[in-house]
């Protein structure tokens, strides 16, 4: 048993009866798949993939239908077998716009042949960054970040922790939690595969102790391997922020802009685990993920959809909204996306859909106190009521110096101030407008470094 | 009585001392400044801007001195400003762009842009982008949440308190660009001020999803495009671009424009106006109009009819220059089309048009 390191700041939401409690003893129900659904493109940070279908052609599941581009990309696959009605942009949950592959499913659930891996023990880091790549393999944690990029290690980096993070510290959301239940040997097998390949020494296993039945589950398959160690973390958000689980279960801390990587330490989610296993096993795609449909609906639970359904018809599939639904949320109610409709497709990082009441939302702010409970509250030790007072008044360069870019967006500091202020959504408007102009500078240096090569290659000429 | 005396004269010899003391300091180790510095803070506008480039007008006035920067440099004070630096520095003035405007690039009010949903974050452009993109339908739309009017150092933007979008005032904008820049949705863009038309839509989308959006908005009907005599419009991403070199601003596009979205300066059209004392009836004029809109026989004197545009065409091409283009007086009647006005017999429209 590792020593466990609280981090500092973190809040517990109270669920209430609203809460976890609603979907985690229920197991996961696979989803009746849609009619059609539209596949985004760009399902990853990092450059969208490069469409390999036109309208017209028959797909396969499990069919690659999105080829990556670039080093930080991963492949999209066909999650239906059917035919592509076109290739156009659609409304994602940000609300913009992105170009998607619209699929007609034909119901026969027809898969491309699937090969799986044939010796596993014999990966190396480099064949399984390509499988992860190949096999659409991100973060479905909800950062989704192309796993290829996470495995292919810096020669000069050396990671000895490989960490499996089960936390799942998002009220309401249950879909980690039930893939710990269900699929926990394939979860630790995928997790030894990549501790072989990219030889790490041992595997920590992170989980929140609201789920003792997953911790249960978690040490019993992974009893026999003496360098895997199962923790019961204290239940308290955000533990499963990648930062605050590597500095709990490790004391390292992750340097500002850094990666985890650069304190030696990989961090994956189980669900990213547990596909990484279907992907070397079984030779499967990422083509679905579980889902957890709470909050204000008829029917709640924890569905496995197929990537590119509908929200529409999740809630359908649910019963439909309560009356008294007001906000729905892509994602969980800490860090999810408020959208207003519901044809926005499931992607890859959508780990819930929930629907709150009026009361939860829609506050009007007053003036801030000076309580200092953001503060107190936050886990990456920033100030939030001071960023937001800069950012309203447009200070962004003193903002980016008191470091708001380390800003993890959990929303423990709006949640807690008493104010209603809306801190983190002025934080997330500091980061969006630092990183525009960061991108801009990068561009104009660029250009003038083109530009002077350009003259010294003329005045080279001329001689 | 004798306390104070001696207070006032030990407050009196310290006062001295000092004032002797910082005398000599002054004397001793006083610093050599360029009084042209100065000079030029004097005559810079003072409002610390940054639309030159410089963190200020300090910054501005220490890099025209030290010959960094050119006498023109500031874009706020425009040619009298320039003037009086170049007479401090000694040098030209330099040319002075076109006086320029900040223009709000749509006008997809509340009444006419549909909303997506009712947004209760903060009251920053920028920050409503983050969730869904705005709550206006068309992305292309102005969000009207004040960013730039925050930015604009000279009160110069305005949130209409009715409309909702953002309004500038052309007397007071000064063209520094610092709502431009600030702009999520980039709807600003500095336009030179005397422009006769402009397209104010920026949505490059496809017509019917404009048009399901806003109805002002801009549905690439191309009529504009058909319709102008002088070939000054092409279509790229379903918006029309105008060719300022060709544009005559004879406002026929903003006419025929069916949704408004391309604007015209209705207000300030010209006519064409021959004098009668000084034409001479050579017919130049008639054969150069490309709207039929003057008539009259050889040797006799021309008259103007309704159907003028101000496109100024026949201007440079009569030899006696008798013809003026003063700003109508009315507006014109919007059946005036080409040829069907008096004395000119109809064409076909098919003729009409070319293309």
């Amino acid at each position: 048993m590792s020593l466990f390191h609280v981090f500092p700041g973190g809040i517990h939401p109270r669920e209430g009866i609203n809460g976890k409690a609603v979907t985690c003893a229920l197991p996961i129900e696979e989803l009746p798949q849609p009619s059609r659904v539209a596949i985004p493109l760009l399902q990853h940070i990092g450059t969208p993939c490069k469409s390999l279908v036109v309208k017209g052609d028959k797909v396969k599941v499990g069919m690659m239908i999105g080829e990556p581009v670039g080093f930080v990309s991963a492949a999209v696959h066909s999650s239906v077998s059917g035919t592509v009605v076109d290739v156009q942009p659609c409304i994602l949950a940000n609300g913009l716009q992105q170009p998607c592959v619209i699929i007609d499913n034909d119901f026969k659930d027809t898969w491309v042949e699937l090969t799986p891996v044939a010796e596993p023990d014999k990966l190396d880091g480099k064949a399984i960054s390509q499988l992860a790549r190949n096999a659409g393999l991100v973060g479905l944690g909800g950062a989704t970040f192309p796993h290829a990029v996470k495995y292919s290690l810096p020669p000069d980096k050396k990671v000895d922790t490989l960490i499996l993070n089960g936390a799942e510290c998002e009220p309401y959301l249950s879909a980690d939690h039930r893939l710990m239940l269900a699929y926990a040997r394939e979860i630790v097998t995928g997790a030894q595969t990549l501790q072989h390949a990219l030889k790490i020494e041992r595997v920590l296993v992170g989980i929140e102790d609201n789920k003792p039945d997953a911790i249960e589950a978690m040490t019993k398959a992974c009893e026999n391997d003496p360098t895997f160690t199962v923790t019961a973390m204290p239940t308290h958000y955000p533990q499963g922020g990648e930062k605050q689980l590597v500095y709990s279960l490790t004391g390292r801390t992750v340097k500002s802009g850094g990666l985890p990587l650069d304190s030696g330490v990989i961090v994956i989610n189980v669900g990213s685990s547990h596909a990484l296993y279907r992907a070397v096993y079984e030779g499967r795609p990422v083509v679905d993920r579980v889902v957890t449909v709470s909050g204000c609906v008829k029917k709640p639970a924890n569905y496995l959809v197929r990537i590119g359904t509908p929200v529409e018809w999740l809630l359908e599939t649910s019963g439909g909204l309560l009356p008294q639904a007001r906000t729905l949320l892509y994602g969980g109610p800490m860090m999810g996306m408020a959208i207003n409709r519901e044809d926005i497709p499931i992607t890859k990082g959508c780990s819930g859909i929930t629907a709150l009441e009026k009361s939860s939302a829609l506050e009007n702010e007053s003036n801030c106190i000076r309580c200092g409970r953001c503060s107190s509250v936050c886990p990456m030790c920033l100030v939030p009521s001071v960023l937001d007072k800069l950012m309203r008044k447009g200070m962004y360069d003193e903002a980016e110096r008191q470091g708001v870019m380390n800003c993890i967006e959990c929303g423990a500091c709006t949640w807690s101030c008493p104010a209603k202020r809306q801190l983190t959504q002025s934080c997330r408007t500091s980061k969006k407008v630092i990183t525009e102009r960061r991108r801009a500078e990068a561009a104009r240096q660029k250009a003038e470094e083109a530009r002077r090569a350009a003259a010294v290659a003329v005045q080279e000429e001329a001689k | 009585m004798t306390g104070i005396l001696i207070g006032t004269g030990v407050l009196a010899a310290i006062a001295l001392v000092f004032s002797l003391l910082l005398t000599a300091v002054n004397k001793v180790f006083a610093v050599p400044s360029d009084t042209r510095r100065d000079q030029i803070r004097e005559v810079l506008p003072g409002a610390n801007c940054g639309g030159c480039g410089f963190a200020g007008c300090d910054a501005l006035a220490d890099a025209i001195t030290a010959g960094k920067a050119i006498a023109n440099a500031c874009p706020v004070g425009g040619l009298a400003v320039a003037q009086k630096v170049a007479a401090i520095i000694g040098t030209d003035a330099g040319e002075q762009e076109v006086h320029k405007v900040a223009t709000v690039v749509c006008q997809g009010t509340i009444d006419r842009c549909k909303t997506k949903f009712t947004y209760h974050g903060i009251e920053d452009c920028i920050a409503a982008t983050l969730i869904n993109d705005g709550n206006r339908a068309c992305q292309y739309a102005c969000l009207g949440l004040g960013t730039c009017v925050r930015a604009c150092k000279f009160d110069a933007i305005h949130i209409d308190e009715y409309s909702k979008i953002a309004r500038v005032d052309t007397d007071k904008c000064t063209a520094c660009g610092a709502c431009v820049a600030v702009c999520p949705k980039n709807v600003l863009d500095l336009q030179p001020i005397t422009l006769p038309v402009r397209v104010l839509c920026r949505a490059e989308e496809e017509g019917y999803l404009v048009s399901d959006n806003c109805k002002i908005g801009c549905i690439g009907c191309e009529l504009c495009k058909n319709v102008c005599k002088f070939n000054a419009i092409a279509m790229a991403n379903h918006l029309p671009v105008i060719d300022r070199g060709l544009c005559t601003g004879c406002m026929m596009c903003a006419e025929v424009c069916p949704t408004g979205a391309m604007w015209g300066d209705l207000d300030n059209r010209r006519i064409a106006l021959i004098d009668r004392d000084l034409c001479i009836g050579c017919g130049i004029c008639k054969k150069v109009c490309q709207f039929e809109a003057i008539s009259g026989e050889r040797k006799s004197i021309h008259e103007v009819n309704e159907a003028c545009t101000g496109c100024g065409q026949c201007v440079p091409k009569c030899p006696v220059k008798a013809i003026t283009l003063p700003i109508r007086q009315h507006v014109r009647d919007a059946n005036a089309k080409v040829g069907t006005s008096e004395g000119v017999a109809a064409i076909p429209k098919d003729e009409a048009q070319p293309n």
